[in-house]
C-alpha cells in the first residue's frame, strides 16, 4: 500500500532510489529520508524499544524521531544509531533497525513485553544484586546498545574542524530565521545562517503561501536577499552546543558515511529560530506504530508528499492540527476529530493500529495523529544560560532571562503565529528590542493523568512509562534529575525531546505541584548525536604534536639513517638496513672501539642570561652552580617542588652573566616554561633574560677512543679538560667546542650555527672514515649510556624519583641557598627507609631482562620491589646489562633478587648502576 | 571554549593557556626552619573558589604570566593584568 502522492513535495520523482529495510527491497526518491521511503511504502514498524522489544514505529519526521534507529550499510561499511529521519536517502544503502532480529516485523525478543510487569523502573537495581552484579553485567550489556560499532577503523573517516566567526549567527532556517538573517543581512551585520535540513524553509513548505508570497518564491527571495547583502547560509548543519564564552558548535554533514566538519564559531550575537516540537499525549498504548505527531504528519506531507495512513483519527486540538486536517481530507485522507480529553483514552491494536478508544466510543482507524501542544526548542537557549518561565496560555517553557547576546524568534520563542513570528524575527534582525506578541495559541493541556489505567508511555526510546514515573515518586526519587537517572526518563540518545515535558508534568500531577515549580532537568550539548571523531578530527599525530625535524635530516638519509620518533624529534635509530638490534650492537661496539659521530643536535640549549642570572640558574638547580666557573660546565638536576626531579642535563656558563642548560631533548618546552615561569613570579624579570637557541644551533658529538684524532683532522684544538667548553671558530664559523661524555668515552659536543651543520657532518665523517669510525643512532647511544649507568628522565627515574635516591647526595645536605624543591628534600617521605633507588642488575647470561619486569619477593602473593626500568645486551661486555629502580637498591647490593615478567621469572643479581668503567679511566684515553 | 585575553597578545584560544597557580601564594623562606604543615599547605593547598578568583596563568606562545580575575562559576573574565611592574 502506498502512500505516496502523486505530485508535491520537495522529492524528485525523477530520480529513484534503492535501498533494502531489514533485508527487503524498498524504493525511494532523491530527497526523501530512509523514514519518509518506508512510510511512503506502507512500512509501519521501524524499530523496537530498548527494554521491552515493543514494535515501533513513526512519531517524529526530524530530530525529535525517538524510534526508528537504523545500523545503515553503504559502500561495505555500516554505521550505528542512524536516525531514520535524518538520514537522506542514498542509493543502495542497507538499513537495519537496532533492537530487532531478525526484522523489526519478526523480532525474536518480542516476546519480553510479556513479562513487563517485572522490569519496572529500578529493576536492574533490586533485582540483580545477589549474589553480585558482575554475573548478570555482560549479559545485560550485550542486551542493550544501539546498533554495533564497525571494528574496522575507517581512515577516510575524518572531520575537519574550522574556525569561524559572525557578527550575527541565525540559528534555523524557518520563516523566522530566514527573516531575521535579512534583516541583520541587510542592517549591515557580517550575518550567518544555519539550517539542519538540506533545504532551507523549515515549517514554510507546510504553507501554501507566506507573507503574501507562494513559499518556494518566497525561500528564494530571502536566500538571494541575505546572500546579496553579503550573508552566509550553512544547509544541512546543525547548531549542536552552545559553550563557554558563546562558542558554538556546529557540525556540518556531507554525503552518509562521512564525518561532519566541526566549525568552531564565535558569533556575536545568536538569533535562536529553531522552531517547536509537538509533545506526545500519555494515554494507554500510545506508543503503537501508527501514532504521530500532528507536526510530523504536515512534515511528511509537505517536504515527501506522504500521508501518514488513510483512515486518521485526529487526537488534538492545536490550530496546527485544524489546519492540517483540512490538507490531508483534501489529499485523500478521511480524518475523525477527537477530543483528548475523553477518558478512558486508549489505542487498540498491536503491530496495526486498529481503533482510538475514546470514552464509551470506539473509532476504527489505522492512524492516529497526536499532539499535547508544541514545546519550544530552547536546548541552545539553557546550553548558554539563558532562563526559561513558565507560560500559562501556552503551557510550555518559552525563554525568559536571555543570555548574554541571545535573542530567541519565532516557534522558538512561543510565537507560533507565522506573521506573528517574521515581525518579531526582523525586529530581533535589525537587533531592535522585541517584545513576545499575544498569541493565539490557546490549548486545552492534556497532561499525563497518574491512576488512570493501562500502560501509559513518557518516554518511548527507554521504554519509561506512567507506572515507573509513580514509582519513582513511591520511592521518592521527586527531584526530576532523580527521576530522571532513577527511571532513565530522557537519558536515551533523543536525550528527552518528546519524553521530559510529559516527564515532569506526571511528576507534577504526582504530587499536586505546579509545573513550573517542578522544573526542567539540564539540558546538555550536543542536541542531537554527534560522532566522537567530530570533536577529535584530525587533532592527531603530527597535527597534534608536529615532530620536529633535524637540520641534518638529509644527510643522515644519505648514509642510510632509520629515522624514527624520539621525543617529540624525528632522529636516526640506527644507519643501514640490517637487523636493528644487531646494527645497534655493531654501532655501540664501533663507538668502544674507535669513534662514533652522534647527531645530538635536539639537546636543549636555553640561554640564561643578565645581571641576575647567576642567582637564579643556583635556585633553579638542585646543584650549587654559582660556584662555577666560565668556561666550565656542571652536570645537575633540575627539580620541581615538590622534589622529583624534572629534568637532568649539564650546564655551561660562558661568563660571568651567561649560562647555556643543555636539557634533555624531549623536554626543552617543559624546561623553558618552568623557567619563565620563575623568572616572572618571584625575580626581577628585568634582570634575568631566557632564550631557547635549540633550534638555531646543531650539535654533534665525537666520542670514542679515537675522538680526538678525528678532531685534529679538523685541526681543531682537543687540549680542554673534561667538562669545560671553548668558544672557537671552524670554517669562519663560531663554534662552542664542549668536553662532556654521555658514553664514558672521551667525548667532544660540537656545536655551530645549524645552517653550518652540513659542512661539519660531512668533515667528521670524512675523518672518521679512515679510522673506521662512523654515526650511530639513539638506539646504540643508549646501550652505551646505560653501561655506564647515566639516566634517562622519565625512563630510570619515576614521578617520585629524587636526586638522592640516585646517589646525589652532596647538595641535599650541604647546599645552604635555597633552591627550588629544596625543603621537600627533608619530607618524611624523602627520608624514607624504603625509597626505590637506582641500581644496576648482572644476569650472567641469556636475553637482556625485560624492561619492565619486577623485582618481587619471595612472599606468597609476592610484593614488588621495583622494576627494571632499561635493559640491553652489552656488545662491549658480552653480557646483558640493567638499570632498575629498587625499593632501598643501595642497601641490596650482592643481593640475587627475582625479576617477574609475565609469569616468567629469572634470577638477577643487583649491582651497581656503572656496569663499564667504573674507575673512569676510559675518560681521558 | 573560552577566550582569555592575554595582556600582551590580545584576545586568544583557552588553549594558549596554561593554568600555573592561585594568585596570592607565597614561597616559604626555605633558610629558615619551615614546619612540615607550612611546606604542605605551600604545595598543595588550594583554596579552589567558587565564584570569583584571582590566578596566575601563562600564555604559553608567549610565555609571559599574568593576572586573571575570573569567576569559575559563570566563567566571566573580569580583568587580565601583566605580574610584572611597569619599568622603572
Amino acid at each position: 500500500m502506498t502512500l505516496r502522492l502523486p505530485t508535491g513535495g520537495l522529492i524528485d520523482r525523477s530520480k529513484p532510489l534503492r535501498f533494502t529495510f531489514d533485508g527487503k527491497p524498498c524504493e525511494g526518491f532523491q530527497g526523501d529520508t530512509i523514514a519518509s521511503a518506508l512510510l511512503a511504502s506502507g512500512t509501519r514498524i521501524l524499530g523496537r524499544s530498548f527494554k521491552y522489544h515493543r514494535p515501533r514505529g513513526l512519531w517524529g519526521a526530524w530530530v525529535d524521531e525517538p524510534n526508528a534507529i537504523m545500523s545503515v550499510t553503504l559502500n561495505g561499511q555500516t554505521f550505528p544509531n542512524c536516525l531514520a529521519t535524518t538520514t537522506y536517502l542514498e542509493d543502495g544503502m542497507e538499513a537495519r533497525a537496532v533492537n530487532a532480529w531478525p526484522s523489526a516485523q519478526f523480532d525474536v525478543k518480542g516476546g519480553l513485553d510479556l513479562f513487563h510487569r517485572w522490569f519496572a523502573a529500578g529493576f536492574y537495581y533490586k533485582t540483580f544484586m545477589w549474589p553480585d552484579w558482575h554475573l548478570f553485567e555482560p549479559m545485560i550489556r550485550r542486551m542493550a546498545g544501539l546498533g554495533h560499532v564497525s571494528p574496522q577503523h575507517l581512515d577516510e573517516y575524518t572531520s575537519d574542524q574550522t574556525h569561524d566567526r559572525c557578527d550575527t549567527l541565525v540559528i534555523g532556517g524557518g520563516p523566522a530565521g530566514l527573516a531575521a538573517a535579512e534583516a541583520a543581512a541587510k542592517a549591515g551585520h557580517d550575518t550567518l545562517l544555519v539550517e539542519d535540513h538540506a533545504q532551507l524553509g523549515g515549517t514554510a513548505h507546510q504553507l501554501a503561501e507566506i507573507d503574501g508570497a507562494p513559499t518556494q518564491d518566497w525561500i528564494a527571495q530571502r536566500q538571494a536577499a541575505i546572500q546579496s547583502a553579503g550573508g552566509r547560509i550553512l544547509v544541512h548543519t546543525t547548531a549542536f552546543g552552545i559553550y563557554d564564552h558563546n562558542l558554538v558548535g556546529l557540525a556540518q554533514n556531507g554525503p552518509f558515511g562521512t564525518a561532519p566538519r566541526l566549525i568552531r564559531l564565535r558569533a556575536a550575537r545568536i538569533i535562536l529560530a529553531t522552531g517547536a516540537i509537538d509533545r506526545p499525549l500519555t494515554f494507554a498504548n500510545n506508543d503503537r506504530p501508527g501514532i504521530m505527531a500532528v507536526e510530523a504528519a504536515a512534515e511528511y506531507l509537505a517536504r515527501y508528499a506522504t500521508l501518514p495512513g488513510r483512515d486518521i483519527a485526529l487526537l488534538a486540538t492545536t490550530p496546527q492540527a485544524v489546519t492540517l486536517a483540512t490538507q490531508l481530507a483534501q489529499a485523500g485522507a478521511t480524518i475523525t476529530r477527537v477530543v483528548p480529553a475523553q477518558t478512558p483514552l486508549s489505542a487498540r491494536g498491536g503491530k496495526h493500529l486498529k481503533a482510538l478508544q475514546a470514552g464509551d466510543r470506539t473509532h476504527p482507524t489505522d492512524t492516529i495523529l497526536a499532539s499535547g501542544g508544541l514545546t519550544p526548542l530552547v536546548h541552545l537557549w539553557r546550553h548558554a544560560g539563558g532562563k526559561l518561565d513558565w507560560c500559562e496560555t501556552r503551557h510550555a517553557f518559552l525563554p525568559g532571562t536571555p543570555p548574554d547576546g541571545m535573542t530567541a524568534t519565532g516557534a522558538a520563542n512561543g510565537t507560533f503565529d507565522t506573521d506573528h513570528a517574521l515581525e518579531e524575527a526582523r525586529a530581533a534582525g535589525q537587533n531592535a528590542p522585541i517584545k513576545r506578541p499575544e498569541t493565539t495559541h490557546h490549548i486545552t493541556p492534556h497532561w499525563p493523568t497518574p491512576g488512570s489505567p493501562g500502560r501509559q508511555w513518557i518516554d518511548f526510546q527507554h521504554d519509561v512509562t506512567l507506572k515507573d514515573v509513580e514509582l519513582a515518586a513511591r520511592e521518592n526519587y521527586t527531584s526530576v534529575e532523580h527521576l530522571k537517572r532513577y527511571t532513565t526518563l530522557g537519558m536515551a540518545s533523543d536525550q528527552g525531546k518528546t519524553s521530559n515535558m510529559p516527564g515532569l508534568a506526571a511528576m507534577a500531577a504526582i504530587q499536586g505541584r505546579p509545573i513550573p515549580e517542578v522544573g526542567t532537568t539540564t539540558f546538555r550539548p550536543p542536541f542531537v548525536p554527534v560522532p566522537i571523531e567530530t570533536y577529535h578530527g584530525a587533532h592527531s599525530k603530527q597535527l597534534w604534536t608536529p615532530l620536529k625535524r633535524l637540520p641534518l635530516e638529509p644527510q643522515h638519509r644519505a648514509v642510510g639513517a632509520a629515522l624514527g620518533e624520539y621525543g617529540g624529534w624525528l632522529r636516526p635509530g640506527w644507519y643501514g638496513t640490517g637487523d636493528p638490534a644487531q646494527q645497534a650492537q655493531t654501532e655501540a661496539l664501533m663507538a668502544r672501539q674507535t669513534a662514533a659521530i652522534i647527531d645530538a643536535s635536539p639537546l636543549g640549549k636555553i640561554e640564561v642570561m643578565g645581571p641576575d642570572a647567576e642567582a637564579f640558574v643556583n635556585f633553579i638547580y638542585y646543584n650549587t652552580i654559582a660556584t662555577l666557573k666560565p668556561g666550565r660546565i656542571r652536570y645537575g638536576f633540575m627539580l620541581a617542588e615538590g622534589g622529583a626531579i624534572l629534568d637532568d642535563g649539564v650546564i655551561a656558563r660562558l661568563g660571568a652573566n651567561r649560562f647555556v642548560i643543555s636539557c634533555s631533548s624531549s623536554h626543552v618546552d617543559s624546561v623553558r616554561t618552568h623557567l619563565e615561569a620563575w623568572r616572572q613570579d618571584g625575580n626581577d624579570p628585568d634582570r634575568i633574560f631566557i632564550h631557547d637557541t635549540t633550534q638555531h644551533w646543531a650539535t654533534l658529538t665525537v666520542t670514542g677512543p679515537k675522538a680526538r684524532q678525528i678532531l685534529d683532522t679538523l685541526g681543531l684544538d682537543t687540549d680542554l679538560a673534561h667538562m669545560s667548553l671553548r668558544e672557537t671558530t671552524w670554517n669562519d664559523t663560531p663554534l662552542r667546542l664542549a668536553r662532556v661524555s654521555f658514553t664514558g668515552d672521551t667525548s667532544f659536543e660540537l656545536s655551530l650555527r645549524a645552517s653550518h651543520a652540513p659542512a661539519l657532518w660531512d668533515a667528521l665523517l670524512d675523518a672518521g672514515k679512515p679510522l673506521n669510525a662512523g654515526p650511530i643512532g639513539v638506539e646504540a647511544l643508549s646501550i652505551l649510556r646505560a653501561e655506564k649507568g647515566f639516566i634517562m628522565i622519565g625512563k630510570d627515574t619515576d614521578g617520585e624519583t629524587m636526586p638522592h635516591d640516585l646517589g646525589f647526595t652532596a647538595p641535599r645536605q650541604k647546599k645552604t641557598a635555597p633552591f627550588v624543591g629544596d625543603r621537600s628534600l627533608h619530607t618524611d617521605t624523602a627520608n624514607a627507609p624504603d625509597r626505590k633507588q637506582l641500581v644496576g642488575l648482572t644476569v650472567p647470561s641469556g636475553p637482556p631482562l625485560p624492561t619492565g619486569a619486577h623485582l618481587v619477593t619471595d612472599d606468597s602473593p609476592p610484593r614488588s620491589l621495583g622494576y627494571v626500568t632499561s635493559s640491553y645486551h652489552s656488545p662491549t661486555l658480552g653480557r646483558p646489562i640493567a638499570l632498575a629502580l629498587v625499593e632501598n637498591g643501595t642497601d641490596r647490593m650482592g643481593d640475587t633478587l627475582t625479576a617477574w615478567h609475565l609469569g616468567d621469572t629469572r634470577q638477577a643479581t643487583v649491582s651497581p648502576p656503572c656496569a663499564l668503567d667504573p674507575e673512569g679511566d676510559r675518560l681521558d684515553a | 571554549m573560552q577566550i582569555f585575553t592575554c595582556p600582551f597578545c590580545g584576545p586568544r584560544d583557552e588553549r594558549e593557556f596554561h593554568f600555573a597557580a592561585e594568585a596570592g601564594k607565597t614561597r616559604p623562606d626555605t633558610r629558615q626552619q619551615i614546619d612540615p604543615e607550612t611546606w604542605a599547605t605551600y604545595l598543595h593547598a588550594q583554596r579552589n573558589e567558587k565564584g570569583r578568583t584571582r590566578e596566575v596563568w601563562m600564555h604559553l606562545t608567549c610565555a609571559e604570566l599574568f593576572l586573571m580575575e575570573r569567576d569559575s562559576v559563570t566563567m566571566e573574565v573580569y580583568a587580565t593584568t601583566p605580574l610584572r611592574k611597569e619599568p622603572q
